[in-house]
């Protein structure tokens, strides 16, 4: 009887403590959407307001943010791709000297992230003179030692005979790449998106310290720019719209594709 | 003579294509060995270089002050403070971390009810920008008005201020960090669980072993080698996760929020100490090559990237 019951008691308090995880982003929406005096008076009430909405989008450049954070992380992925696609290649299917050391050279990247080089790579920044660039901002994540151990190990399970075939067939090695090993690997590319997508959408120190103008700021900067200008309290219904602004498009996508989400970032040999 | 011939000229066909393969495996490589190059290396040798420098707002020329720059900062109060934030943060985030994605992951993964509630509702915080997440939690710990707060006064507690107090302000940090990447975790668990077979937990089951048995000594045990990777990376986003600081507190009050790339940050974009910057920069090279260190060699013989 009891070990009928303890599951399901268990079950049942995890989703209570699911229901608690969630509280944050209800209240900020339910925030977001109150008038000020509502909001701060903390009784329940029926009042919906967009005008939240309306004085963030007109006391902050957030089209503009939302463009470079666009143009950011679409670059950024579409050169990891091809910068990662080759150097999993090299590492998956072609011998070479020192093969060994050179894979060491990209595991030294895992180990010690862009992140924590914020101050030397605003140095190597301002020599090549690309600070306050979106450039600039993505230079430092063009090779993804992740993407390339990803990449590497699905090409592995690749069966040689298709590449054999193929250069039979006529293809040079670099056509096998792109007609065979691309498209073959294509789960694995979604899930090394999403990673890539989520990671530089929520970037924040590194555009930071490197930007200094509205037209190169991303969205989170943008962000803690509005949020930092307001005397904390006062405006918690705008603040709380502009997040709800720079969250959305990312949980939108999440809740499309929740399954494919999981699954790929479970699959993708993330372990 | 012919087969010497013969033999020569397949040595040469061999060489020649080895020599192709270098040179091609080289022009895949050199788009993403150059990035490596000028964005890991370059910087770390500037970093070394530099830390034995004066560089500050005094000095315009740096001038060469060998470790002084190491000696200053063993001697500095705030470096010290700093340190031992970062172990406390670590100390409180990582188990904690771990503890409740492994509880997610079992539930979440075979839930009698609301696996796809669980799943998004844990997950759902990995995907919001540290940045963001700061701004929803500096509200719910504002005194009087925020959400804490206001549950707090339900049981007549009186308005603590979460941030503003030396003694709290680093468990508010840890909860808001546990809540946003406990959810994270629970995937690498959620992908481990996959692994197991099913038939352990069939027999297990034939054999009325309770529930609680079947993971102490089924499930808890093969998931070993995610629990150790999952603590590498919690481990290493104990020292990497600043930027709520910005918003929330400053690094305050009185640096009992600090942590150590907020404090490089300080360093070299507030204070322009840059020897300094370059000097905590290294410890903080320093702690991740320690981190790895302690994966490559002591914990973990499988190596995940292979």
């Amino acid at each position: 009887m009891l070990s009928k019951i303890t599951p399901k008691i268990g079950n049942l308090l995890m989703l209570a403590l699911a229901a608690v995880w969630f509280v944050p982003l209800v209240w900020m929406t339910v925030t977001a959407f109150r008038p000020r005096q509502a909001a701060l008076s903390g009784f329940f009430s029926l009042d919906f307001t967009l005008d939240n909405f309306a004085t963030v989008w007109s006391a902050a450049p957030f089209a503009t943010y939302y463009i470079n954070t666009i143009i950011i992380v679409v670059c950024v992925f579409a050169v990891q791709m091809l910068t990662a696609s080759m150097a999993a290649f090299a590492f998956a299917r072609v011998s070479f000297a020192f093969s060994g050391v050179v894979f060491l050279l990209f595991l030294v990247q895992i180990m010690i992230p862009a992140d924590v080089l914020i101050f030397p790579n605003y140095n190597v920044l301002k020599q090549l003179t690309l600070l306050d660039t979106k450039l600039g901002i993505m230079l430092p994540y063009l090779a993804s030692a992740f993407g390339i151990f990803l990449l590497r190990q699905v090409f592995k399970t690749i069966p040689g005979e298709l590449e054999e075939a193929a250069l039979i067939e006529g293809c040079n090695k670099w056509q096998v790449l792109w007609k065979i090993y691309f498209p073959l690997a294509r789960p694995t590319y979604v899930a090394f998106a999403l990673v890539s997508i989520s990671y530089q959408w929520n970037n924040f120190l590194w555009p930071l310290i490197v930007t200094n103008s509205v037209e190169n700021r991303p969205l989170t900067v943008g962000l803690s720019i509005f949020a930092q200008s307001f005397e904390i309290g006062v405006q918690w219904t705008e603040v709380s719209a502009a997040t709800l602004l720079v969250i959305t498009p990312l949980l939108l996508i999440f809740l499309v594709f929740q399954r494919q989400f999981i699954d790929s970032f479970m699959h993708s040999g993330i372990k | 003579m012919k087969r010497i011939k013969r033999w020569r000229r397949l040595t040469s066909n061999m060489r020649a294509g080895r020599l192709k393969s270098n040179l091609f495996a080289w022009m895949l490589l050199l788009p993403s060995l150059l990035f490596l190059l000028l964005f890991t290396f370059y910087p770390i040798f500037l970093t070394l270089r530099l830390s034995l420098f004066q560089a500050d707002l005094s000095s315009p020329e740096p001038t060469f002050v060998g470790l002084g720059n190491y000696r200053t900062m063993f001697g500095d109060e705030v470096f010290r403070k700093v340190m031992s934030n970062n172990v406390w943060f670590a100390l409180g985030t990582v188990p904690a971390g771990i503890a409740l994605a492994l509880l997610m992951a079992v539930f979440a993964n075979k839930a009698l009810r609301g696996k796809g509630f669980m799943r998004a509702a844990f997950f759902y915080p990995t995907l919001i920008p540290m940045i963001a997440a700061a701004n929803i939690w500096l509200f719910i710990y504002t005194p009087e008005y925020g959400l804490m707060s206001r549950v707090f006064s339900w049981f007549g507690g009186s308005g603590i201020n979460w941030l503003g107090t030396p003694g709290l302000v680093m468990w508010a940090m840890i909860l808001m960090v546990v809540w946003k990447e406990a959810g994270y975790f629970m995937i690498f668990y959620l992908a481990g669980l996959q692994n197991i077979s099913k038939e352990l937990y069939e027999a297990a089951h034939v054999d009325g072993v309770s529930r609680f048995t079947v993971f102490r000594k089924i499930t808890f045990p093969l998931l070993m080698p995610t629990t150790l990777f999952v603590s590498i990376v919690a481990l290493t986003n104990a020292f990497k996760l600043v930027d709520h600081l910005m918003i929330m507190t400053k690094g305050g009050p009185n640096n009992a929020s600090n942590l150590l790339l907020y404090y490089i940050y300080e360093t070299a974009f507030s204070f322009w100490d840059q020897g300094m910057a370059s000097a905590l920069t290294v410890v903080m090279i320093a702690v991740l090559l320690l981190i790895a260190a302690v994966q490559f060699f002591g914990l973990d013989k499988r190596i995940h990237y292979n």
